[in-house]
């Protein structure tokens, strides 16, 4: 199945591959070589033991064609923030859609552009971006998105710049027929002391079936900042693989929020490496499955020197027959002193068949560190709905208002507020008495 | 106001109360004292419904109704308190808000209107003269990072907010010292009418010297042994537990 599958992509490549630049053909027909080697990951692999992506392999996802769909969607009316101005960027099915995006006016020397027309436009910055991220067509999807690479943003923010207005990126996927997979590639670059506020939203229309497979890399240079929010509410029958590349040069620092509320199958990689002195990193992330939902969250983050400091809590509520990986490894290296890095994954498990499988991860080559980590996995805690139900609080109410009590612990941190509101807004209606509880936490 | 006959209960299978009877007239405030292992704690939880516990034989009658039927959230908006020994911390949930959804429940229960933010508040400033909480407690999760005598203080402010017809506090005084035994003393005293009804479940005299009931009673391997006035307390503050039972087997 896997070699037909594998045989259904390179034919794709070789259909769409065509108006190349010169080292455009050779990055894609390099990346679809490394394809045709490494195939699909499977679970033999100790990365993916957990996640089987042959429910990927039995579909034979297209390419979306060049003339956008027609979006008539409350899907993507719902992930605008009301009443507040944001640079859109929307691509539907992976392609952009110009009437739907709206960029207000950016600071000089920003460029914020369809990764297609930055191809066109700033070639040489696009090629710089990608260099700095070497190797990543190890991984079979990493290296499909780099052979279909044509779709995504290029944001660059010069030295000294900040980008005051948030971007907000949104894809949505519909229902198609045959289903469509949008490789999406985002490519993001500060300057020195630059800050920018990115989310990145990905929906889908009610079970549509389709894929995602996208790729951001993110290099923050010498004393810039970052909030990044990638939220991802997938159709149910959605696939979204994606993976997130941050490069944190000296004294930088990034606040990442990775939610997932939705997907059937959903692969959540995120890699983080602190190269400079000072570089500061803290990673909050929320899963909600339910249903036969599977959720993995793979995280590295690669303390490269001294100084530098990171915080990880990943928390995650799952019901029904839902599956969650988490696996969360912190690396520091060899000359890495001085370093502080903290790392916890908690998991609420509402149902008796509901699984988690967490392994966090320490690895140490450095002597003279602050390292900790832990994980926890339980179910609502009976003394505290006692002391609710006392206190006159039904027991369903009680319940709910423990479950998004448990996911608030993430969303409460969020200091974008929009974001930080619309989700809390989110989950609550995921709970049964959300007009209750939203009582609770106003 | 409370009757219980007979009331067998065990938890996990060990048998705790065996065969307890007391009967709760409103406006009087009983004190049931007791060893360590006694059963009171198992009393004070099973009159709040706490799941867990097997009722194998008796009845208990809150009002002429079956109390051991009813949900514990019902119990509550009919108007039974109970002030656990120990209170629970419940991070992410607000102490004010749980306080205003638990008034709110209890008077929708009684067909009377809800309050608003602005009565809730001008009512919460009055209670919280009466037990000296502070601002910040109330602002923080329920509980959370509060020391053992704001958690015993935080669960009498709570009683006097929702004012119920039947409170039970657990060890309420343990853990305090003398000055916030007093608080809640106060606390208590000013909750005292001729409607409500209270169960103090101690271990120590010390906490009727400022809260004097109408009745003691000495609760000990499950069953009462001995009641009388409050000179009982007394009596076992001097003479110790033992003492109390041999004469109680004796007779």
């Amino acid at each position: 199945m896997s070699r037909e599958a594998v045989e259904h992509y390179i034919a794709e490549h070789a259909r769409i591959a065509s108006l190349d630049t010169d080292w455009l053909h050779s990055l894609r027909q390099s990346a679809i070589s490394s394809f045709r080697r490494t195939g699909f990951p499977d679970t033999r692999q100790e990365d993916w033991k957990y996640t089987d992506v042959r429910p990927i392999l039995k579909r034979r996802f297209v390419q979306a064609g060049d003339t956008l769909d027609t979006v008539d969607t409350p899907e993507l009316t719902a992930l605008r923030f009301p009443g507040l101005e944001c640079h859109d960027q929307v691509f539907i099915n992976g392609v952009y859609g110009k009437e739907y995006s709206s960029l207000g006016p950016l600071p000089e020397g920003v460029i914020l552009l369809s990764l297609a027309e930055a191809l066109i436009r700033y070639p040489q910055r696009v090629k710089e971006c990608l260099e700095r991220f070497p190797g990543m067509d190890e991984n079979g999807f990493n290296a499909l998105n780099t052979a279909f690479l044509t779709n995504g943003v290029l944001l660059y923010v010069p030295d000294g710049v900040a980008v005051e207005t948030p971007v907000h990126l949104m894809f949505v996927s519909n229902r198609q027929q045959p289903p469509q997979v949008s490789h999406l590639r985002n490519l993001v670059l500060l300057g020195h002391n630059a800050s920018l506020t990115l989310i990145e939203d990905y929906t889908g229309q009610e079970n549509a079936e389709y894929m995602t497979n996208s790729v951001t890399s993110i290099c923050t240079t010498q004393g810039s900042a970052l909030q990044h929010y990638k939220l991802q509410a997938e159709s149910l029958k959605g696939y979204h693989i994606s993976t997130t590349r941050i490069q944190q040069e000296r004294d930088s620092k990034v606040e990442s929020c990775s939610i997932s509320l939705g997907g059937g199958l959903v692969r959540n990689d995120l890699v983080v490496s602190l190269d400079g002195e000072g570089a500061e990193v803290s990673l909050d992330g929320l899963y909600i499955a339910n249903g036969r939902q599977h959720v993995d969250n793979h995280t590295w983050i690669h303390h490269h020197s001294p100084h530098t400091s990171s915080r990880e809590e990943y928390r995650g509520v799952l019901d029904g027959y839902a599956r969650a990986v988490f696996n969360g490894k912190v690396i520091v290296h060899e000359q890495a002193q001085k370093v502080d890095a903290r790392q916890s994954n908690d998991n609420l498990l509402l149902s008796d068949n509901a699984e988690i499988d967490t392994k966090p991860e320490l690895e140490i080559h450095a002597d003279d560190v602050k390292c900790s980590h832990g994980a926890t996995i339980g179910q609502l805690d009976e003394n505290m709905l006692f002391y609710l139900r006392s206190r006159a609080i039904d027991e369903e109410t009680a319940r709910s208002l423990l479950i998004f009590a448990f996911a608030d612990a993430v969303i409460s941190r969020i200091s974008f507020q929009p974001v930080r509101e619309r989700l809390e807004s989110t989950v609550l209606g995921k709970l049964p008495d959300a007009g209750l509880i939203r009582d609770f936490v106003k | 106001m409370l009757s219980i006959k007979n009331l067998h209960a065990s938890i996990d299978e060990k048998q705790i109360l065996k065969g307890l009877n007391l009967e709760v007239k409103a406006g009087e405030v009983h004190a049931i004292m007791g060893p360590n292992g006694s059963g009171k704690s198992t009393l004070a939880s099973i009159l709040a419904g706490r799941p867990g516990y097997q009722v194998t034989a008796g009845t208990v009658t809150y009002e002429n109704r079956n109390l051991l039927e009813m949900s514990p959230e019902l119990r509550a908006r009919e108007g039974i308190f109970l002030a656990f020994q120990y209170p629970v911390e419940i991070p992410g949930v607000n102490n004010i808000y749980l306080l205003k959804a638990a008034l709110n429940a209890v008077r929708k229960h009684r067909g009377e209107q809800e309050l608003d933010a602005m009565d809730f508040l001008k009512l919460v400033r009055e209670k919280m003269k009466l037990v000296r909480v502070r601002e910040d407690m109330m602002s923080r999760a329920v509980n959370e990072g509060f020391s053992g005598g704001e958690k015993k203080r935080n669960e009498v402010f709570q009683m006097a907010i929702l004012e119920p017809k039947l409170a039970i506090l657990d060890e309420t005084d343990s853990g305090l010292d003398i000055d916030a035994l007093k608080i809640v003393a106060e606390g208590v005293n000013s909750l005292r009418s001729t409607e409500r009804s209270i169960v103090l479940v101690t271990h120590y005299q010390r906490l009727l010297n400022y809260v004097v009931p109408d009745h003691v009673h000495v609760l000990a391997d499950g069953c009462i042994i001995k009641s009388g006035g409050k000179d009982l307390a007394l009596k076992l503050e001097a003479e110790g537990y033992d003492r109390i039972r041999e004469e109680a087997a004796a007779a």
